[in-house]
């Protein structure tokens, strides 16, 4: 990917809400250890917000590359530290609305890596299909 | 050694080729050349025929081909577009100088997986297409890890000519193609343009036809090559065109006469041109057995960290410091970077930038972002290093001051920091491939003449960021131009596929506003991906 700072929160916002709101609603219910939607949406925010400071991480780390991009592989394994620190704070009961030690791990863990991965596979091609001008803008949508 | 077909390929800018020894019937007169707006009545009064279209393209390259594509699929019908040119096929030119600068179509290009001229949605690209029809994760796994453990996956020349042929049957482009030799393009009174085409002999019962049109696109590639003064001087003073070459003419024999005689061979330039020419010169003797000595000289070397200045060491204009966040790696003599410009010029944060960039400053980040570059890649760090370990890869660093013959061979006087100091050769390849000014192409000296085209910071046509050519509005008429040409503009990447695509968006955008062509929307650009696909029409 090709990101601005402005392109990765746009596409960041669009890709959760789309995809993480639709997998959600379609997972939650055959998830393991049956998690509420209520859980399961408060963490997909908690993904969210998040996302917004780890991309101005991104975008600081990006600075150092000659090319100013963002190799594809980078937006895979960008999913190890930021799951980790989401079931940390779920974890310890650091997230608003969740207590601590009442989320099943394997919920957790297979909510998001579907979603990481259907949200990875998209932004690397079929999003540019509806929308051709989102790659040559930084990933901007509107 | 110019092959007699690339005479038709690259333009000639010779006079003979665009005036008629003699006066015929629909010729251009002294007055409509002198004149910089033309009416109707002008152009029928010298008995120019006049056919009316809404949209032409000049050049019928891939420039011309990525703009018409776009504007099919934005719904334009192929009675409304005239592609002008001499190509039969718009890879032509392209297929040309890629063979010859040894990129022959199984080899690979140096443009991504996603740059893909056949394809407006880069998706699914070439890698992802080629991967998963054969089913090979080893290039999967490339276009998941490049450029980190891998260097960047490039498609090969011939799948590229075959999908653009898959799209050029799609869109009924030789329902548009006129071919001809564009003269000159000039403004109508009362709004729109005269494009006068010269057609090929008998196809016409005139010398010219003009195609009145309210858009005109300009895309005619390089305006020309630019010889090394000293090369030059050599070739004519000695007659010598066969030991001396460019790496864009073919110089096919250049490589057959070492695979005979054992010989030296001074290759020039730190361009990719020079790692593909490298590339042929050691393959041919680590798989064929020829017996090749290879000087590579170097004007600028680069040992480290770089940007478009030279090394980080070197001194800047004004004094500057080179910058932490502009660094590029380098080594060995060469500055390394995947692609001709650093990525993200096409899509990110250096295209946002640049866009907002005029005058001085954006002369200045195309300094720092520009300078002669190739990509690293495993092989050739393969093949250099087995040559300088076994002596028959050597680097100079210098200038040549002259060149004189010896016998069959040449002796280059080579400036160096310790001296002058004399390299006998057999064969000197020429890749420092520079362009030249944009006057050398006839049809682009006229536009600045009379077509009130300026020239942007770096001295090529100045388009704004729809391609418009501006300063030659005609009432509701626009003009673009797309292409090398354009280079130094508010986007830099121009003259590659991509850059292409990217002015062929801008421009089918702002047709679209002046009523030309439907948006191309979510919902358009999906059913259309969809036509793409089944390879219907769009
Ligand atoms: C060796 C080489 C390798 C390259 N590799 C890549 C790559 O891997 N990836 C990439 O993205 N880009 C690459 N490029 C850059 C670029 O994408 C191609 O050169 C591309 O063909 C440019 O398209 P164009 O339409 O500007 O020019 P062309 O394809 O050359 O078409 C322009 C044509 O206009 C015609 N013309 C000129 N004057 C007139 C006139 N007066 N009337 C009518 N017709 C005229 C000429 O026939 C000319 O061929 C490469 C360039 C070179 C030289």
């Amino acid at each position: 990917m090709l990101p601005t700072l402005n392109g990765r929160l746009q596409t960041r916002i669009f890709m959760l809400v789309v995809f993480g709101g639709l997998i959600t609603l379609v997972l939650t219910p055959i998830l393991p250890d049956d998690p509420d939607y209520k859980t399961t949406y408060i963490i997909l925010a908690t993904v969210l917000v998040l996302g917004i400071i780890w991309e101005l991480i991104y975008h600081g780390i990006q600075q150092f590359r000659w090319e100013k991009d963002w190799p594809t592989m980078f937006g895979l394994i960008t999913a190890i530290n930021e799951g980790a620190l989401v079931w940390l704070l779920v974890d310890i009961g650091a997230v608003p609305g969740i207590d601590a030690d009442s989320v099943p791990f394997w919920a957790f863990f297979i909510d998001f890596s579907v979603i990481w991965f259907v949200v990875w596979i998209w932004t690397n091609g079929p999003m540019r299909v509806p929308f051709i001008r989102w790659r040559f803008f930084g990933g901007r949508i509107i | 050694m110019i092959e007699p077909s690339a005479a038709s390929v690259v333009p000639s800018t010779d006079p003979s080729t665009y005036l008629p020894a003699q006066a015929i019937t629909g010729d251009l007169t002294d007055q409509l050349l002198e004149t910089d707006f033309w009416t109707d009545e002008m152009v029928a009064g010298a008995g120019i025929p006049i056919i009316d279209v809404p949209f032409v393209t000049v050049g019928s390259g891939i420039g011309s081909f990525v703009t018409v594509d776009y504007l099919r699929i934005a719904g334009v019908p192929t009675s409304q577009i005239r592609v002008l040119g001499a190509l039969d096929k718009p890879w032509q030119t392209y297929e040309y100088l890629t063979r010859v600068s040894q990129v022959p179509r199984p080899e690979r290009l140096r443009s991504d997986s996603a740059s893909r001229p056949d394809n407006i949605w880069g998706f699914p690209s070439y890698g992802f297409a080629e991967g998963v029809r054969k089913f090979n994760l080893k290039i999967l796994w490339q276009l998941f890890s490049e450029p980190i453990f891998a260097d960047y996956y490039t498609p090969k020349a011939g799948n590229a000519f075959e999908q653009l042929e898959r799209e050029k049957n799609r869109i009924g482009y030789d329902e548009m193609l006129v071919k001809g030799l564009v003269r000159v393009v000039r403004r109508r009174y009362g709004g729109g343009y005269f494009t006068i085409l010269t057609p090929p002999e008998g196809a016409s019962a005139t010398k010219r036809v003009a195609f009145r049109s309210q858009y005109v696109h300009v895309a005619v590639g390089y305006p020309g090559l630019k010889f090394l003064p000293e090369l030059q001087r050599y070739r004519t003073e000695n007659n010598d065109y066969r030991h001396i070459v460019n790496a864009y003419e073919a110089h096919e024999h250049v490589y057959e006469r070492l695979m005979q005689v054992p010989s030296t061979v001074v290759v020039r330039g730190g361009g990719i041109v020079a790692s593909r020419v490298l590339q042929r010169l050691m393959d041919d003797r680590l798989l064929h057995g020829a017996q090749t000595n290879i000087v590579h000289l170097f004007r600028t070397y680069i040992n480290g960290p770089n940007d478009g200045y030279g090394n980080e060491g070197d001194p800047r204009p004004g004094g500057g410091k080179p910058r932490m966040f502009m660094r590029r790696r380098g080594g060995d003599g060469w500055a390394y970077q995947g692609f001709n410009y650093p990525k993200s010029v096409w899509g990110g944060q250096l295209k946002a930038q640049v866009r907002k960039l005029d005058g001085e400053q954006r002369a200045e980040i195309y300094k720092r972002m520009g300078g002669t570059n190739t990509p690293w890649r495993k092989l050739w760090q393969k093949q250099m290093n087995q040559g300088r370990r076994e002596g028959w890869y050597t680097c100079v660093v210098g200038a040549v001051e002259d060149m004189q013959p010896n016998g069959e061979r040449i002796v280059n006087q080579v400036r160096t920091a310790q001296g002058t100091i004399p390299i006998e050769a057999d064969f000197v390849i020429d890749c420092t491939g520079l362009e030249a000014d944009i006057a050398e192409h006839r049809l682009l000296k006229d536009l600045l003449e009379h077509g009130g085209v300026t020239r942007n910071p770096v001295g090529r046509l100045n388009v704004d960021r729809s391609f418009e050519l501006i300063g030659t509005a005609s009432g509701a008429g626009a003009m673009y131009a797309s292409g090398s040409s354009t280079l130094g503009g508010y986007f830099p990447g121009v003259d590659t596929f991509l850059g292409l695509q990217v002015a062929a968006q801008e421009i089918q955008a702002d047709l679209r506003k002046r009523g030309f062509g439907k948006r191309i929307g979510p919902v358009r650009s999906t059913v259309q991906w969809w036509k793409w696909l089944a390879g219907s029409a769009p």
